[in-house]
């Protein structure tokens, strides 16, 4: 990584914490969820900037702690677009920049529904090193992450990515299925993937007062995602898949926690990933970007 | 890796500045003390509302502390768009109006419900059923007569 980039990633830190600190708080009312979506999107205008983290383990290599920072913006109450930047350690190896990413969700349906679907298209642009684990497709397993980060960097990998996230909300719980199609631009085939999640919120009522242990501040969840194989043999031989608790609090301050241990459920899974994540909204961005731009007022 | 660099540094940049920006005093919410007009035309997605919806009852109606609570979930996911006292902001309506309080409590949870998307209000199917509620209550309640002198009164 270059000292110019790396002068770049500690400038998108640093405006991260300030902005943390500076502007209005606005709660959030964030899923569980690191791998699954549901149908919720951005609140047009707001910014949430977020950094995840993964610790995993691997047999017969080295642990490694990958991360992405995340910056979703909410475009329109029905388009949200997202931009991250990956990266990760590998113990005994080396730290790498492993690339970027760039997703769109589109909401289908302007009501809300039994069943509420959300169109989902992402652009990767990413070295073979990257292991954040964001989602599991085709035939990705345990092993695939032995290679040294010097030999995988070599690797260089543009890749559309198209999921349909079918999500609906009852009784308080969310149920969200995702299922995934994506397609490597050199000539690979097109692999395939789902995620599935549920949570509720600790209490469905709010109480009274500004409270931050307060029940309604906590979600609780779980997900489990993995891959189906691809175009060539779809299913499930030859793939991974993970179950993973999670916890999201959404506190006072604007701030959202998230914490996940995730258990692989085959020998082709890590046999454990723990995650975890960060994040805050940033309410009323865009207004502020016009107001940079001399636009409307 | 060049061009990612530096378009990366833009965003920095970019970023920075419009932080810096939304400190000023000028940015946010339209003053409390004078409501905005606004198209009655946005008003009448209130009229939408299935009649089923429309007709349902809050059940949190007879809750003292649902109008409490309810401003309180206002301030966090409302105020932004409708301004700090619900006179409307420069996204959101003034919630005062008479179209608004003249409306059902059910017609009001079915938009925080559905949303009016295409207008740029999100759905808040997101918030538990509960508090959509709750909201109701508060938003209702502003509409209500003073309370007197002493008493607890809901403020967001």
């Amino acid at each position: 990584m270059t000292s110019f980039l790396r002068l770049v990633l500690l400038g998108f830190f640093l405006v991260f914490v300030f902005s943390a600190f500076c502007t209005p708080p606005a709660l959030a009312q964030e899923n569980p969820y690191i791998v699954a979506y549901d149908h919720y999107l951005e609140e047009p205008g707001n910014l949430e900037i977020e950094y995840f983290s993964t610790l995993g383990t691997q047999r017969g290599g080295h642990n490694f702690h990958a991360f992405w920072a995340e910056f979703e913006y909410g475009a329109t109450a029905w388009w949200t677009t997202e931009f991250y930047l990956d990266g990760q350690t590998t113990f005994n190896d080396s730290t790498v920049f492993t690339g970027f990413r760039w997703e769109n969700r589109v909401r289908l349906l302007q009501r809300e529904h039994f069943i509420n679907p959300v169109f989902y298209v992402e652009y990767e642009n990413k070295s073979g090193a990257d292991k954040v684990l964001k989602e599991v497709e085709g035939h990705d397993v345990e092993s695939d992450f032995l290679v040294s980060n010097a030999q995988a960097r070599k690797d260089h990998i543009h890749e559309i990515e198209l999921k349909l996230i079918l999500s609906s909300t009852f009784k308080g719980w969310n149920f969200t299925e995702n299922t995934l199609a994506a397609k490597n631009l050199s000539n690979s085939p097109w692999e395939f993937g789902y995620a599935l999640g549920a949570s509720r919120p600790l209490a469905l009522k709010a109480a009274a007062k500004r409270c931050t242990l307060c029940p309604q501040n906590f979600v609780a969840g779980v997900e489990m995602y993995g891959g189906l194989g691809d175009w060539h043999s779809f299913g499930l031989h030859g793939t991974s898949h993970y179950l993973a608790p999670a916890l999201a609090w959404n506190l006072r301050s604007g701030w959202t926690l998230r914490i996940s241990p995730g258990f692989g459920l085959n020998d082709n899974s890590h046999p454990f990933l723990m995650r975890w994540g960060v994040s805050r909204e940033i309410t009323g961005f865009g207004s502020m970007v016009s107001r940079l731009l001399g636009g409307r007022k | 890796m060049k061009a990612v660099a530096a378009a990366l540094a833009t965003c920095t940049l970019f970023l920075a500045v419009s932080v810096v920006l939304a400190q000023s005093p000028s940015s946010g919410k339209a003053p409390a003390a004078a409501a905005q007009e606004y198209d009655p035309a946005i008003y009448a997605e209130l009229q939408k509302a299935p009649e089923k919806a429309r007709l349902r009852a809050n059940p949190l109606r007879n809750d003292p502390h649902a109008a409490a609570a309810g401003a309180i979930l206002f301030e966090q996911h409302c105020a932004e768009c409708h301004g700090d006292a619900a006179r409307g902001g420069k996204k959101g309506p003034n919630l005062r109006a008479a179209e608004v309080q003249a409306a059902t409590p059910g017609a009001i949870f079915w938009i925080l419900t559905n949303g009016v998307v295409r207008k740029g209000m999100p759905v808040w199917s997101k918030l538990p059923e509960p508090q959509r509620w709750q909201l109701v209550r508060y938003i209702k309640s502003l509409g209500e007569p003073a309370p007197a002198e002493g008493s607890p009164a809901p403020k967001p």
